[in-house]
């Protein structure tokens, strides 16, 4: 099948239920898409598919066949994800980095849909799991690029 | 006499307590384990070389440690994993110092195995116990001022000119009177060669000229982890590599019987082979979701333990519930770890006298990257070996011990890790890599094996459980003058020796002994009982659950007595003024001590309570303000207050005290390993919630430099957390929790 993966065109053979995640880092080779639970409970392996923060452990690659999928690998080509990854380093949000992928993609897919989000927003959309208890960082980074502060 | 290291021979042939130099450019040519990332991996492991650089002085090899590039970067081969708590930018830092190199400029990644990088002055290379800082800071100090001489003397001899007339600047050498000056790119060439110093000549820089220590130096790895860019042990591929998924027993120490459907599993697709592995069955594929899909759908015949079996048994009945139970019913006999004054005189004549037992939760690591490893046999026989680890010394030696290799044919490498929390030692039976080593040597081809979430949770290690009594008593005025703490449990020290020392292990009483108040009469001791379930160290180790048990119960004390509990403090801390001035700092930064209950602005009713703990060289003091919300405990605000005596970087230490923080608040609101019927309830982030993002707090840090020797900052913020968060329950809610997490309690 053909995959469309950041602005690329992919030919992948893969069963129809393989979850997009395993074609992403196995397959094409891209590891900055997490795997953390395969259940869709920690958001490690979040990408955006048509804009929207989809959770790629659960996501079967049929089902993106003819979306537009973004990786963390791209991220910065994005004009409000290079913002987003310009706040994580002025906040210093990283500590292992594990689940920070996950976490700059779904900042990202909040700030494309609601470039002022509410802070109620921010905590309904900003709902990865991070062990290193970096949500005080995140927060502050989502924060100010709510406010389209300098980052 | 010095002598010129050219070869791994020379290495083996030097004597005992010789300081050596290493001629890295002949290194890299005469070496065969040119596949280390720098290509100056040294052939240590050979007890002989082993015997003689453990009498040099440690930390002076400096061509083991540093390359300077001719852009004029440096890159350092690092003691110590980075797994988020942020030691490669510190050790930049304490580097780039003495070297005169702005850390900005360094390119960290580990060390691999050997004796050269053992820099700890415990005589130890671990990164753990929040040591990497505090105990190699003196030695990586000198580690950049000796390749700073080298520099210079390069330089004196590139420019014929005498040392005492040059100088450094960050990144280079000058020469004042004739303004010619050289990048130490230009000069490592010659200046690795040169012999190392002595030691002893290394005069370091004034502390209070300091540029990057002391300072909020930014990560060297904030950009990479915030784009992906970062290669964690799951993410490393290597040529021609197959993929691997197991499925473990369901029980420890039981068997691989019948394969009932192995037929069927090879023929699924992409299935390579189907092993059978010491408690545990494996698929190789050409892709992990193949082997993973195929290892699951394996249907096998699993068998009791044998008479054979060496592991710790999970019994079918085992429950964590029932194993707490056990533990509240002993009644000894004990040990004791600390005894002062005459504890029964005391009680006996105590005008009140109070008495509790407290018990904790099993909590898993739950960090968010799940174990893996890759295993790759090279033609000649060696092996490389990438996998998560805190202490690769002992990593290698097992796998020499479990292949008959000997340690330099193996290669170890370590990437970041993906959170550790005292996740990646040396478990037996909870770490993939002997699995992956066996399962490449099987097929023939590098094996990378993941273990899924589930697999994890089925062989993570778990945090130990204890159930302390205390008593105590108090005089006419309400003051304790007598406590005792007796501890019924196995410390995760002595439960991987499978057995109790000639010592009590400390790990498993810190946090009840070496409490600083001035009680005058005091017991602290362990019932040591021996438990099926595999321990590990869990981020703060015992002071995790034992200062929750004591900050609350002296809160008890401070309750009967009729004290407020941050007046009992200070006065019990009398005398002592470092403790005073860190709780009067962590008062000060809350705005004061108000234990309340008060009505917040938002009109709920809220509380605050206060604790302390002083692990792992460091003291901390934390104060809550909490809530109850729909019955549950809501933590609004963290007050910290944390004197690691000196400090390296105060921004990690703020971001170090926010992750143990939520850590804290993890277990002490919600995180809890259930087991029924020999098998844990949870396999994954579903049944096992860790704290999310709407249940952390903020967190306010005060860092108090007191001088004092410096301490450790991974894990101190830990342990003050949970009393803190229950002492402001009780304040709150006049309920006194003596077990967590606070979840399984109702509070109105």
């Amino acid at each position: 099948m053909e995959l469309r993966i950041n602005q690329k065109t992919y030919q992948v053979e893969a069963e129809a239920d393989t979850p997009l995640l395993w074609v992403i880092r196995d397959d094409l080779g891209m590891t900055g898409t997490k795997y953390g639970c395969g259940l869709a409970q920690c958001g490690a392996c979040s990408v955006l598919v048509d804009g929207n923060v989809v959770r790629a452990c659960v996501t079967p690659v049929a089902g993106v066949v003819g979306r537009e999928i973004t990786t963390i690998e791209a991220i910065e080509e994005d004009a409000i994800g290079k913002r987003v990854v310009a706040a994580w380093v002025e906040h210093q949000v990283a500590q292992c980095g594990y689940c920070q992928s996950g976490q700059v993609m779904a900042a990202t897919a909040l700030l494309k849909h609601t470039p002022k989000p509410s802070d109620a927003q921010i905590e309904a959309a900003m709902v990865n799991l991070c062990r290193c208890g970096t949500y005080n960082a995140i927060h502050a980074a989502v924060h100010e690029l709510a406010e389209g502060g300098k980052a | 006499m010095k002598r010129r290291i050219e070869t791994p021979q020379d290495l083996l042939d030097l004597p005992a307590g010789e300081t050596i130099n290493l001629s890295r450019r002949r290194f890299v040519a005469g070496t065969a384990i040119g596949a280390l990332v720098l290509g100056f991996g040294l052939p240590v492991g050979v007890p002989r070389v082993q015997a003689a650089a453990a009498t040099a002085e440690r930390g002076t090899q400096v061509p083991a440690f540093l390359e300077i590039r001719p852009d004029n970067t440096v890159r350092l081969l690092c003691p110590f994993m980075e797994g988020g708590q942020g030691t490669y930018t510190a050790m930049a830092q304490i580097v780039g110092e003495e070297l005169d190199m702005d850390p900005a400029q360094f390119v960290v990644d580990s060390a691999p195995p050997g004796e050269a990088y053992v820099v700890m002055e415990n005589g130890m290379r671990i990164t753990g116990g929040s040591m990497s800082v505090r105990m190699s800071y003196p030695t990586m100090r000198r580690l950049g001022g000796l390749a700073r001489a080298m520099l210079l003397q390069a330089a004196a001899e590139q420019l014929g000119v005498p040392v005492s007339e040059l100088s450094t600047e960050p990144g280079k050498v000058l020469h004042a009177a004739s303004g010619r000056s050289l990048a130490y790119g230009q000069l490592a060439g010659r200046a690795m060669d040169l012999p190392v110093p002595d030691p002893a000549s290394i005069k370091l820089r004034d502390p209070g000229q300091f540029r990057w220590i002391g300072k909020p130096v930014r990560r060297l790895d904030a950009y990479d982890k915030s784009t992906g860019k970062a290669v964690f042990s799951i993410d490393i591929k290597v040529d021609d590599m197959l993929h691997a998924a197991v499925q473990h027993a369901p029980r420890l120490g039981m068997t691989v019987g019948n394969m009932r459907n192995e037929a069927q599993v090879k023929a699924m697709q992409g299935v390579h082979s189907v092993h059978t592995l010491p408690g545990a069955v494996a698929v190789v594929a050409e892709r992990w979701w193949h082997a993973k899909r195929a290892v699951e759908a394996l249907q096998v015949d699993w068998q009791e333990p044998g008479a054979d079996n060496t592991l710790r048994v999970m019994p079918a009945d085992f429950s964590s519930a029932g194993w707490l139970d056990h533990l509240a019913a002993q009644t000894g006999p004990a040990r004791d770890d600390e005894h002062e004054g005459d504890l029964a005189a005391a009680m006996a004549s105590a005008k009140t006298t109070v008495e509790a037992s407290y018990r904790n939760q099993y909590v898993n690591h739950g960090q968010l990257e799940p174990p893996s490893a890759t295993a790759r046999f090279n033609p000649d026989g060696s092996l490389e070996v990438w996998l998560p680890n805190q202490a690769p010394d002992m990593f290698r030696a097992d796998i020499a011990k479990r292949t008959g290799l000997a340690p330099e044919q193996i290669t170890l490498h370590s990437p970041l890790l993906g959170g550790f929390f005292g996740r990646h030692f040396l478990y037996e039976s909870a770490n993939p890599y002997p699995q992956a080593i066996a399962l490449a040597k099987a097929v023939g081809r590098p094996v990378k094996l993941i273990w899924t979430r589930e697999e994890e949770f089925l062989r993570d290690v778990l945090r130990p459980v204890a159930v302390v009594k205390f008593r105590a008593g108090l005089d006419a005025d309400g003051m304790p003058v007598a406590i005792e703490a007796v501890s019924a449990t196995e410390g995760p020290t002595e439960a991987l020796a499978g057995k109790q020392g000639e010592k009590i292990d400390p790990t498993a009483l810190e946090g009840l002994s070496g409490k600083a108040y001035a009680i005058p009469n005091k017991r602290i001791a362990q019932i040591y009982v021996k438990g099926p379930a595999m321990l590990g160290y869990w981020r703060s180790v015992g002071n995790s659950l034992n200062d929750f048990f004591y900050e609350s119960f002296l809160d008890e004390l401070a309750d009967k007595g009729g004290k407020d509990p941050y007046e009992l403090r200070l006065h019990l801390l009398r005398g002592n003024p470092r403790l005073t001035t860190l709780l009067q700092a962590v008062a000060e930064l809350a705005g004061g001590w108000k234990p309340g209950p008060f009505t917040a602005e938002d009109g709920s009713k809220r509380a605050r309570g206060v604790a302390m703990a002083s692990p792992f060289g460091s003291h901390a003091a934390v104060i809550a303000e909490v809530s109850i919300e729909n019955g549950q405990v809501k933590v609004h605000d963290i007050w910290q207050a944390i004197d690691p005596g000196s400090i390296v970087n105060p921004a990690i230490i703020e971001a170090q005290v926010n992750g143990a923080v939520a850590l804290g608040l993890s277990q002490t609101l919600l995180e809890e390993a259930v087991w029924q019927n020999g098998a844990p309830r949870a396999r994954n982030y579903d049944l096992y919630p860790i704290l999310p993002p709407q249940r952390m707090a903020r967190v306010h840090v005060r860092i108090v430099q007191s001088g004092e020797k410096m301490g450790g900052i991974g894990e101190p913020p830990l342990p003050a957390v949970a009393p803190a968060v229950a002492n402001a329950v009780a304040r709150l809610t006049g309920q006194r929790v003596r077990s967590l997490p606070l979840d399984r309690h109702t509070f109105s």
